[in-house]
């Protein structure tokens, strides 16, 4: 009887380490989040405590590293979101009847064969697709519009555009594919089309999925980083016209840190202030996601 | 009566011009894909060979090589793939087996899920700050894998939840009816029937971490360097040296930025030779992925 308890005590502790080392694995990931935002965080607010937070949010000139300073972020924000624009306006809509002709009308075969290969897209290193933007679309697009400079908006936007479709098109389709066959049958079943079933049934039941789709697509786009980097140019520019140089966020972070930036300086600092501007967007467009995401597995 | 029939053959056109568009929409991303990669192929050919892949990079295009990049390549993901795959399939064993259905599991969820969506970057200003400064590992080998690592974690994990999760609830009941504990259910049962899905995480991840550049370059990689790391394996005891996990170091995708970035055309060519082995390397491993995920389906049978 002792020697029994006994070896049942060594094999409870084991497991209980086990679920230990276990458990903080898991936890590790709650701890990284926190080292992002005290990494961040803490960045950020030696640089506030030399410019006024004023300044940076509503200064229209972004000149960090000249010699007379200046510290307005929205060039960099106005940059992020033209891209963003261009981008979803080639993945939207390319990427929304995709996903429709798939879940609706496709038979079985076809999407088997033609989803892994829309997935090879998402997989193809962004070098690459900057790579591209700037040596093939850039060329064909200034034979259509004459003034085009080498770095501009369009290309890199497009391209970001074509890199996301998968990503809309394959959340649009889950979401579509939830929606039970009684539905669908019911509106067959009146004597409707596929098109007006997909267009008055299908998109209204799947819409949270749709719009998940939609906030995925931009927070992607947000964060892309090198096809701007390298496609777009390296300057900051408050405007909203497509055939301009721009840079984002993303590409003044690249830019820094191609260069020699000493620890402490402020231009040091201001990496992680367009960093925590970035982080900030994309949190709160992935929680959105996140929650409307949710909806769709429990609504049926 | 004819208005009605009028009505039904205008309906039935939209869908057919519809079936159309969706179709073309569809296939528009591929047919781009496969004009760029051709595109890609077309320019870089002439520079492959035995002597890019041995040569340093130079001021010349024609000398330029990527010898220290595909090294620092391999090196870097020795670090990224020693760190994500330990963490990453034992969080999602927990996750999966272990974890109770209470607030904190709902918040590492969440954070998790993120984390798959935080850009880049932010991962690469978060390894800037935390590694190469406060633990003062420095612009290392090291940094740049564990950066990569903390990138391609909530894939690991989720590709081990999504394994584990195929598992039958019945093979778990089997084996706790015959007495057996978690751990030992787990060691026996759920980790060699979740391998194949695992294995296909990993890959992937891995093959996302190699073209990654934007942390790499916020880390401070090198973007010019003509000498290599030092080897993993000296000639005397103990024949095995960590010291590359400090070195400066670079990587293939920065070569190619480096290459893109320049204005002479020579340079494009290297960087389209680059971007060709990059891609060869991507397809293969993802196409590695597919085929154990498929091998794995195969072999069990519930």
């Amino acid at each position: 009887m002792y020697f029994r308890s006994k070896r049942n005590l060594i094999k409870k502790i084991k497991e209980g380490a086990i679920e230990t080392t276990l458990f903080l694995s898991a936890v590790s990931s709650v701890f990284i989040t926190i080292s992002i935002v005290v990494v961040l965080s803490y960045e950020s607010f030696g640089f506030f405590k030399e410019i006024p937070i004023i300044e940076f949010l509503t200064g229209t000139q972004w000149t960090p590293l000249f010699a007379e300073p200046k510290f307005g972020i929205l060039p960099l924000v106005a940059g992020t979101l033209l891209i963003t624009f261009i981008a979803l306006m080639v993945a939207l809509p390319l990427g929304l009847t995709g996903a429709i002709y798939l879940s609706e009308y496709a038979p079985h075969r076809f999407r088997e064969t033609v989803k892994p290969i829309l997935e090879l897209l998402e997989a193809v290193p962004t070098v690459v697709y900057g790579y591209f933007a700037l040596l093939f679309l850039t060329p064909i697009l200034q034979k259509f519009i004459p003034d085009l400079p080498g770095f501009n908006a369009l290309a890199p936007g497009i391209i970001i555009g074509i890199m996301i479709i998968p990503y809309v098109s394959s959340v649009s389709e889950d979401a579509m594919k939830a929606v039970p066959m009684h539905i669908r049958e019911g509106s067959y079943a009146m004597g409707a089309t596929r098109f007006q079933t997909a267009i008055k049934v299908i998109i209204p039941s799947a819409f949270s999925g749709i719009a998940a789709a939609f906030i995925m697509g931009i927070s992607r786009a947000i964060g892309e980083t090198m096809v701007v980097a390298i496609a777009a140019g390296m300057m900051p520019n408050f405007t909203a016209n497509p055939l301009e140089p721009i840079q984002t966020l993303t590409s003044y972070i690249v830019q820094v840190s191609l260069g020699d930036v000493p620890h402490g300086t402020i231009e040091y600092k201001t990496i992680f202030v367009a960093g925590i501007t970035l982080f900030l967007m994309t949190l709160i467009l992935n929680i959105i996601g996140f929650w409307l995401r949710k909806r769709i597995r429990e609504a049926y | 009566m004819e208005d009605i029939k009028k009505r039904i053959r205008i309906i039935k056109f939209l869908d057919y011009i519809f079936a159309i568009a969706g179709l073309l929409s569809t296939l528009v991303g591929l047919v781009l894909l496969f004009t760029l990669l051709i595109d890609l192929f077309i320019d870089g050919a002439p520079r492959l060979g035995y002597k890019f892949m041995t040569s340093f990079p130079s001021r010349f295009p024609e000398e330029a090589g990527i010898l220290s990049a595909w090294v620092g390549t391999f090196l870097v993901m020795l670090v990224t793939a020693g760190a994500a795959v330990p963490l990453g399939i034992a969080a999602g064993i927990y996750l999966e087996e272990y974890a109770k259905k209470n607030w904190l599991t709902n918040i590492v969820e969440i954070n998790i899920s993120n984390l798959a969506g935080v850009p880049s970057i932010v991962y690469g200003l978060l390894a800037l700050g935390l590694f190469v400064y406060f633990f003062n590992f420095g612009e290392s080998i090291l940094t740049g894998g564990l950066a990569l690592a903390l990138l391609i974690l909530p894939i690991v994990i989720m590709a081990t939840r999504e394994a584990i999760r195929s598992i039958p609830n019945s093979i778990r009941e089997a084996s706790y009816a015959l007495g057996a504990t978690k751990w030992q259910t787990v060691q026996s049962h759920i980790i060699p029937y979740s391998t194949g899905g695992i294995l296909t995480g990993i890959i992937i991840g891995l093959s996302r971490a190699i073209g990654e550049t934007a942390p790499i370059i916020t880390v401070g990689a090198l973007t010019f360097i003509a000498f290599l790391p030092s080897s993993p394996i000296t000639s005397e005891f103990p024949f095995i040296s960590f010291k590359w996990l400090m070195d400066p170091f670079t990587v293939m995708p920065i070569q190619m930025f480096n290459w893109v970035s320049r204005p002479q055309a020579g340079f494009h060519v290297n960087a389209a030779a680059a971007g060709i082995i990059l891609m060869v390397m991507t397809l293969l491993m993802n196409g590695l992925a597919i085929y154990i995920r498929y091998r794995f389906r195969k072999k069990i049978k519930w």
